[in-house]
Parts: C-alpha cells; sequence; structure tokens
C-alpha cells in the first residue's frame, strides 16, 4: 500500500483506527442499551428537533400542494364514492347507536368501571428517512409535553409505533414495521391472540399464534393491551396472507403521509388506586 | 500567517465549508419527504461527501470530522449508534490510502470507483446491521438505496465542485503529497 501522505502517515493511520475502534466500541455500547448512549441520543435530538422542524413545515407544504393537485383531477369519481359511502355508514351509524344504548344499559346493570382514562398528545413527524435497515421518526414533542418511553403512538387510522426514547422536545418513535417492534395483538372476530413481530418489511409478521389459530385474509387486528403498555382494541392492521407458515399483516396507517401522530397518555386501571366510588359498589355487591 | 484576524476568520470558515456542508446533506436526508418508500431508500448523501472530498481535499475533512459525520447520521436516522461511523472511516481510510489511483482522472473513473465503494458501504452497513440485530435483514431496500446513492453522485459532485473553489488554497503550503 502507498502512503498518501508520507509526513503524517503514521499519525493519521493511529487517528483513523482508533476512531474505527472507537465506533465499533459505541456499536456495542449501544446494542447494550446503556442509559448513557440514550442520553446522548435524546441530547442530540432535542438540538436538531427545532432545525428539522423548520426544514420539514416547506417540504410538507408541497407534498400537499401537489398531492391537491391530484386530488383534484379525480374529484369526480371521488366524490361518488363518498356518496356511496356515506350511505353505507350511515346505516352503521345507526347500529352504532343502538349498541352504544346497550352497552350504556347494560354496564350500568354490571357496574363496571371504566378500564383507563386516556388522553392524548399531538405531535408532527419532523425526521424519517432511517435508511434500509430501521423504521422510525421523530417528532416534535418529548418529555415536557407528557411523552413517555412505550406510549402508543396513532394516525387516524390507526396504530403506527411505540415511542421508544424520549428526550425533551423530541422524542423517536419506532415503527410498527421495524425489526424491533414486538406489539401484543388480538384478532377481532377470533379472538385469536398473537404478537406482531416487524421485520423491516411493508408486512409485520404475526408470531406466537396458538398452534390451532384459523385466521383468514381480511381479519382486522387490534392492539390486545395485554402488558398495559397499550390501550386495548387500536386498530393495527389486516391480516393478507395466512399461509401455512407465517401470517403476514398490512399495517392500517399510510406511512407515506405520516405527518402529524397522536401520542396515547394511556394510564392503565392496574396502575392506580380505584376510585373510591367503585369501591364502595364493589363492597356493596 | 497572512492577513488580518477577518482574514483568518474567513480562512477558517471556509475550511470548515466540507464538514458543514455534509452534516447539511444529512439533515437534508432524514426530512420527511412524503415520497412513498422513500424513507427506507434514502441515498447516503454523507457517503457521498466524505468520497469526494477523501480523494481532493482529505485535510479539510480529517478522520475525526468523519467519525463525527457518521455519528450524527446514526443520532438522527436512529441506526444503532456508530454503525455510519465505522462505514464512512473505513471509506475514508480506504480512499485515502488510494488517492493516487483517482486523482486526476477522467470524471467517470472516479464514478466508477464510486460504485464500487458505495456498493461495498451499504454491504458492510448491512453486515453491520444484521449482527447487530441477530437476524438477517431484507436486502432489497438497501439495493436500492445502493442504487440512488450512486445516481446522485453526479449532481452531488458538480456542487462539490463548486464548493471547493471557494476554499483557500492555504494547505498546499503544508509539506503533503
Amino acid at each position: 500500500m502507498r502512503l498518501a501522505v508520507p509526513f503524517k502517515g503514521m499519525v493519521q493511520r493511529f487517528a483513523l483506527l482508533s476512531l474505527v475502534l472507537a465506533a465499533v466500541g459505541l456499536m456495542i455500547l449501544s446494542k447494550a442499551e446503556t442509559v448513557l448512549i440514550e442520553r446522548m441520543r435524546t441530547g442530540v435530538t432535542d438540538v436538531v428537533a427545532p432545525v428539522l422542524d423548520a426544514l420539514s413545515r416547506p417540504v410538507a407544504t408541497m407534498a400537499e400542494i401537489v398531492d391537491n393537485f391530484r386530488e383534484l383531477t379525480r374529484l369526480r369519481p371521488e366524490n361518488a364514492r363518498l356518496r356511496a359511502q356515506i350511505e353505507r355508514l350511515n346505516a352503521w351509524h345507526g347500529v352504532a347507536r343502538r349498541l352504544e344504548a346497550d352497552n350504556r344499559t347494560l354496564r350500568a346493570l354490571l357496574n363496571f368501571t371504566p378500564e383507563e382514562r386516556v388522553t392524548f398528545i399531538s405531535a408532527r413527524v419532523i425526521a424519517d428517512g432511517g435508511g434500509p435497515f430501521v423504521r422510525s421518526v421523530l417528532v416534535n414533542a418529548g418529555a415536557r409535553d407528557g411523552l413517555r418511553k412505550g406510549q402508543a403512538v396513532v394516525t387516524g387510522a390507526g396504530l403506527a409505533g411505540r415511542v421508544s426514547e424520549t428526550g425533551g422536545r423530541s422524542a423517536r418513535v419506532l415503527l410498527l414495521t421495524d425489526l424491533n417492534s414486538r406489539i401484543p395483538v388480538v384478532a377481532e372476530q377470533s379472538r385469536t391472540r398473537a404478537i406482531l413481530a416487524g421485520d423491516n418489511s411493508a408486512r409485520p409478521r404475526l408470531v406466537f399464534l396458538p398452534e390451532n389459530a384459523k385466521l383468514v385474509p381480511g381479519e382486522r387486528i387490534v392492539t390486545s393491551g395485554h402488558g398495559g403498555a397499550l390501550p386495548a382494541g387500536l386498530l393495527v392492521g389486516i391480516v393478507t396472507s395466512a399461509g401455512e407458515g407465517t401470517v403476514r399483516v398490512e399495517p392500517i396507517v399510510d406511512w407515506d403521509r405520516l405527518e402529524y401522530v397522536r401520542v396515547i397518555d394511556f394510564e392503565s386501571v392496574t396502575l392506580k388506586p380505584a376510585p373510591s366510588g367503585a369501591k364502595r359498589r364493589r363492597g356493596g355487591s | 500567517m497572512k492577513g488580518s484576524f477577518w482574514h483568518r476568520l474567513d480562512n477558517i470558515a471556509r475550511r470548515l465549508v466540507p464538514l458543514g456542508l455534509t452534516l447539511v446533506f444529512i439533515l437534508f436526508s432524514v426530512v420527511p419527504l412524503h415520497i412513498p418508500g422513500y424513507s427506507a431508500i434514502v441515498p447516503m448523501l454523507a457517503l457521498i461527501s466524505v468520497y469526494y472530498w477523501a480523494i481532493h481535499r482529505p485535510r479539510l475533512l480529517p478522520p475525526i470530522a468523519v467519525f463525527a459525520v457518521g455519528l450524527a447520521q446514526d443520532f438522527l436516522s436512529g441506526t444503532p449508534l456508530g454503525l455510519h461511523a465505522v462505514v464512512l472511516l473505513l471509506t475514508y481510510g480506504a480512499i485515502v490510502s488510494q488517492r493516487r489511483a483517482f486523482l486526476g482522472k477522467s470524471f467517470l473513473v472516479v464514478w466508477w470507483g464510486f460504485l464500487v465503494v458505495s456498493f461495498a458501504a451499504v454491504l458492510l452497513s448491512w453486515v453491520l446491521a444484521s449482527a447487530l440485530s441477530g437476524t438477517l435483514i431484507e436486502t432489497r431496500a438497501g439495493v436500492f438505496q445502493f442504487l440512488l446513492t450512486f445516481a446522485l453522485y453526479p449532481v452531488m459532485t458538480t456542487l462539490f465542485a463548486r464548493v471547493q473553489r471557494v476554499i483557500p488554497q492555504v494547505a498546499r503550503n503544508v509539506p503533503g503529497p
């Protein structure tokens, strides 16, 4: 090998080598998920978050304008489709109202205490582009807005992922397609429990399915609420292929339009003392 | 040293341009573009930058700067910390040691060199990411990332070549290549 810089060659090489070793060391440290590495990560993203926030706004506006033009060209068929949908949904609306009334009476009969108290924190996606090996985004809300690790992140459609790291004013959201994402789910109709495991592909797999599980394509998959970290019943996706080996789920969230998300601040009933009123009622029955 | 305080400050600012530019490109590469599938195949703009400066002005992007660039990339894109640092540093080391093979060559030769280098870099990051996660990550997105990075090289280097003209040639006074 030729020396490009004969005078400084040795020093340069030593510097290069030690930096490579340092980087390898960091890789191993980050694999161990130490608090120190996480602090560093969130510290840096906190500093850069305002810049990314500012940068991502005009880009989002541009994308919106392009979208608007595209939508204008198909206004008429879209309108017809929506009219049809409204008719269909009106029927469902009636059903839902009836069920809601039923539900209320039945709950009253059972002295049922509401399971959880849920509030939302809205955030904007300010960075994605993790490349081929990760599926995560940065959002412009952090611990000071009430975000905590493990909280569910949803769009209007359904579950997008979970908060994996929180800084002061920014947080990283691990999308459910990521390699490291594991979400306890249940099939809406058959009530089959499973874990939704991401593998960086567009369609995560269902693992730990019971042996006699019968899932058909088109079945809706929702969060099961097991483990207490996520609220139950959030729509996750739809089963697309249910072959012999693996069952895959198409997430309901449109990743390309992931601009605003809501973080669910969820307190499971097991984590807080039951309200005194509930206790009294329970004691009486 | 020659010149006044302002002159020197101006010089320092200009010499920080390669590092600053690379960091800016990293920022741009993580901004959500809302293009279907883009975020998984986002080009390694930092790699283009490291390749270019390692060939043309390695002194303006010393190993420590490459290390910082790699860490910045890892911090922002959420990859395991150190992954891009390793990839970029090894790329840098390989290019600097073989600099003379590229200097003064036609653009096509250098671009061809980048084909090999970017392939090796994406492959290495795939190997590292797979080893760290303990599974074989699917390769399709990696292949597209490599192709996109390769395709963007001419655009990026045109920009770098323009920028290079504003950087003073002070480095030439020091004994060097």
